[in-house]
């Protein structure tokens, strides 16, 4: 805050609107720790595990961020946040960046005055029914009762949606996806609608996920990535391009097994400037040289990320789809790193 | 020469301000009244501050653009395409709405409780002592949350009445309890204003009637009080005011041809009838026991106020029991009763906003939430709910003291 913390703390959370418009990136080396906003819990994106470590493609890209900047993955504080707290909690400076399946939207970016660094998870708005109502179509969903995450973009796709197929139904709206799942394994809700990938990851921490069923349509965009406070470039550079390091580490055969190596040597000269062997990429940052290899040694690159918390290999189960390396036909692309 | 002499004129000095008690508290006052100028002064100018470095403004043309989304419990005609004032106004409905019902449901729990509580039967008392004991010491939001997912949990979906081998059955065939509300007959009317859907003129009719029947009853009521009075016989008023209150309904009824939807089972969901969600049921029912507690506490302690020779008059009058409680002990115990009562509907009011926790779409969840959240305009959001409450509060207070003052012991 600009002004005294305690004036600062007598303002209601709606006042305090606005924090330091510059200098994260130094708040943070200061700080020695980076606080980075995730949901309240989505298995597979963020969750804390049995030991109560947050684990998830989400975190990891938090993780990637604090080891980048502070030279340590562990030095993260998690904030959950709701679909409702997450834009306040950024806004009045609670936390440094928000990594939260957040969709990238016009009023997010230019009226609320976020800057989306990028997408890190490209996904579409779906339906899961259980498998017993014999629906095989989200059309067929007239008079329906669906479980809906509140203050989402998903909330108003939603209602676009049935009103653009005429078709009516009773939005039940809910805080966490914990409570969704309750209602809707309760019977509650005919319907639970979220994020296709958000529904697999729900879908997979069921008893039976063999008894419920997505969908098939999407009925919308829904471009998930990191965003900070807008004003600050600087610090969303160093988030921006973090995230690019990931995607590109994929790309460029880089992963955390063979970073070392690639360090000490490689003939690639785009390797060598992400690693920082070359150029002073970091310098430019305001990091040192090793900022990218730090990231991509504790986290792995894009592709070990998405195998490890949300691919086919998991629970979860999502295929890459739209998701894989633009030279795999998928949609990832990273701007080059020169 | 003059002989009006004034002993502090011009005697009077800056130390006095503090010293002379004339002047003290005025000094004080002033002060805090500086003090608290500042404060918000200074509150406004970091607001203002940090919403331009910020890039932020503050502007309420939101309330004017479409809303976009659903809500599931609307008194008046809504869609995803009305504006986000709208979309306000029926969450001020819907918080009216659980206001009242709440309001009457706790102070009919809270005076049965608070009369039994001083019971002679053992078993009633300690009963009583522990439903006052146990709702009043934890918070309301977590008996809302209890409640509803018992409900949710126990009550059986609609999935539950479909088929040949259903596992639950409509009561009487006319409502289905279900863990997403109660569906009950709906009543409408076939030959009412604007056809057969109708619309909002033929309750207000019915209203109308049903005020009238109460007006004209009490005019019934302060004439038999009256004959009384002169000739000392009560004229049978049970006849007439049975009449007055039915035979005008009823013919209304008619005219407008009063029919019943029942409910049933339509695809996914029961359709048709009268609906009562199960996020207002949950936090209706929460309010009532958790606020009747306390109201029960304020009956115990109005009663008790009101002393023993009372009773014992009453007795030896030759009234029954109920009867003293009625006519003579309550009555003088309500002067102590209603001023806290008025705060305890405050509080039903104000603790309705935690409707969000289970989903009710009321003033919070709608303006205070979806909306501030899908146009992200906190500070606007957040104002129009103070004002909100506040007015409402006010306004319930002020038609309290009224009660009050009517109610109150007027010496003469």
């Amino acid at each position: 805050m600009n002004k005294s913390v305690l004036f600062g703390a007598l303002t209601i959370a709606g006042l305090a609107a606005g924090a330091a418009a510059a200098g994260t990136l130094d708040d943070v080396k200061a700080r020695g720790k980076l606080n980075c906003g995730v949901t309240t819990g989505l298995v597979g994106f963020a969750a804390p595990d049995a030991n109560g470590e947050w684990k998830g493609f989400d975190v990891a890209v938090c993780r990637a961020v604090a080891a980048a900047v502070i030279g340590d993955a562990t030095a993260v504080e998690f904030v959950p946040t709701t679909g409702k707290t997450r834009f306040t909690a950024l806004a009045s400076g609670e936390i440094d960046m928000l990594a939260r399946n957040t969709t990238w939207t016009f009023s997010r970016d230019v009226d609320l005055k976020f800057d989306f660094v990028g997408v890190n998870y490209y996904d579409g708005q779906g339906f899961m029914v259980p498998k017993e109502l014999g629906v095989s179509s989200a059309k067929d969903l007239d008079g329906a009762t669906v479980c809906i995450q509140t203050g989402t973009t998903t909330e108003l796709n939603l209602a676009d949606f049935f009103r653009s197929n005429n078709i009516n139904y009773e939005p039940v709206p809910i805080e966490t996806n914990a409570e969704a799942q309750q209602q809707y394994l309760a019977g509650a809700c005919d319907v639970y609608t979220t994020d296709a990938s958000g529904l697999a990851a729900t879908r997979a921490t069921f008893e039976n996920p063999g008894d419920h069923t997505l969908l098939p349509e999407i009925v919308s965009k829904e471009p998930l990535g990191p965003l900070v406070r807008h004003g600050d470039s600087e610090w969303g550079d160093v988030v921006r391009w973090t995230l690019n390091a990931l995607i590109t580490a994929e790309e460029l055969g880089v992963s955390s097994a063979n970073v070392g190596e690639m360090a000490s040597g490689t003939n690639n000269p785009e390797v060598a400037r992400l690693l920082g062997t070359e150029g002073t990429l970091g310098e430019m940052l305001g990091l040192d040289a090793d900022w990218a290899k730090r990231a991509i040694e504790t986290q792995g690159n894009y592709g070990e990320i998405f195998a490890k918390n949300i691919g086919e290999e998991t629970p979860i189960g999502l295929a890459r789809g739209l998701n894989a390396q633009w030279t795999d036909g998928g949609l990832l692309y990273s701007p080059p790193f020169r | 020469m003059s002989t009006t002499t004034d002993p502090q004129g011009g005697s009077f000095r800056l130390s006095m301000l503090l010293n002379d008690t004339r002047y003290r508290s005025m000094t004080l006052q002033v002060i805090a009244a500086i003090i608290l100028a500042l404060s918000l002064a200074y509150l406004y100018s970091n607001l203002a501050a940090n919403l331009r470095a910020a890039g932020l403004n503050i502007s309420f043309a939101f309330l004017g653009t479409p809303a976009g989304y659903d809500i599931n419990q609307t008194l008046i005609e809504y869609d995803s395409q009305s504006s986000n004032l709208r979309a306000a106004m029926v969450g001020i409905l819907n918080t009216l709405l659980v206001a009242v019902l709440a309001c009457i449901t706790a102070t009919v729990f809270g005076v049965v409780a608070g009369v039994l509580r001083l019971s002679n039967n053992w078993l009633v008392r300690k009963l009583m002592a522990f439903y006052v004991e146990i709702f009043r010491n934890i918070p309301v939001l977590i008996w809302i949350v209890i409640i509803f997912t018992i409900m949710i949990a126990v009550m059986p979906g609609p999935r539950a009445f479909r088929g040949d081998n259903a596992t639950s059955s409509m009561l009487f065939d006319l409502f289905a309890f279900t863990n997403r509300g109660v569906y009950a007959p709906g009543p409408y009317f076939t030959r009412g204003i604007g056809g057969a859907d109708g619309s909002i003129i033929n309750w207000l009719l019915v209203i109308a009637t049903l005020v009238g029947s109460f007006f004209v009853t009490r005019k019934v009521t302060e004439r038999a009080n009256h004959v009384q009075a002169e000739t000392g016989v009560r004229p049978n008023t049970l006849w007439t005011n049975l009449a007055i209150w039915f035979v005008p309904i009823i013919i209304l009824m008619l005219i407008l041809g009063l029919a019943w939807e029942i409910p049933e089972l339509k695809g996914f969901n029961f359709a048709g009838g009268l609906k009562i969600g199960g996020p207002l049921i949950a936090l209706w029912f929460a309010l009532s026991i958790y606020t009747g507690a306390f109201i029960a506490e304020n009956v115990r302690a109005g009663i008790q106020a009101v002393s023993k020779g009372q009773t014992e008059a009453a007795s030896a009058l030759g009234l029954r029991p109920n009867r003293t409680m009625s006519l003579v002990v309550l009555p003088q115990a309500l002067r102590v009763i209603i001023p806290p009562l008025i705060s305890q509907y405050l509080n039903i009011t104000k603790n309705s906003s935690l409707a969000i926790a289970v989903g009710y779409a009321d003033i919070t969840a709608t303006l205070g939430g979806i909306t501030l959240n899908q146009t992200g305009r906190a500070i606007e959001c957040v104002l129009l709910l103070m004002l909100f409450y506040l007015v409402i509060s006010l306004i319930i207070s002020s038609v309290m003291n009224v009660y009050n003052n009517a109610m109150k012991l007027k010496e003469r």
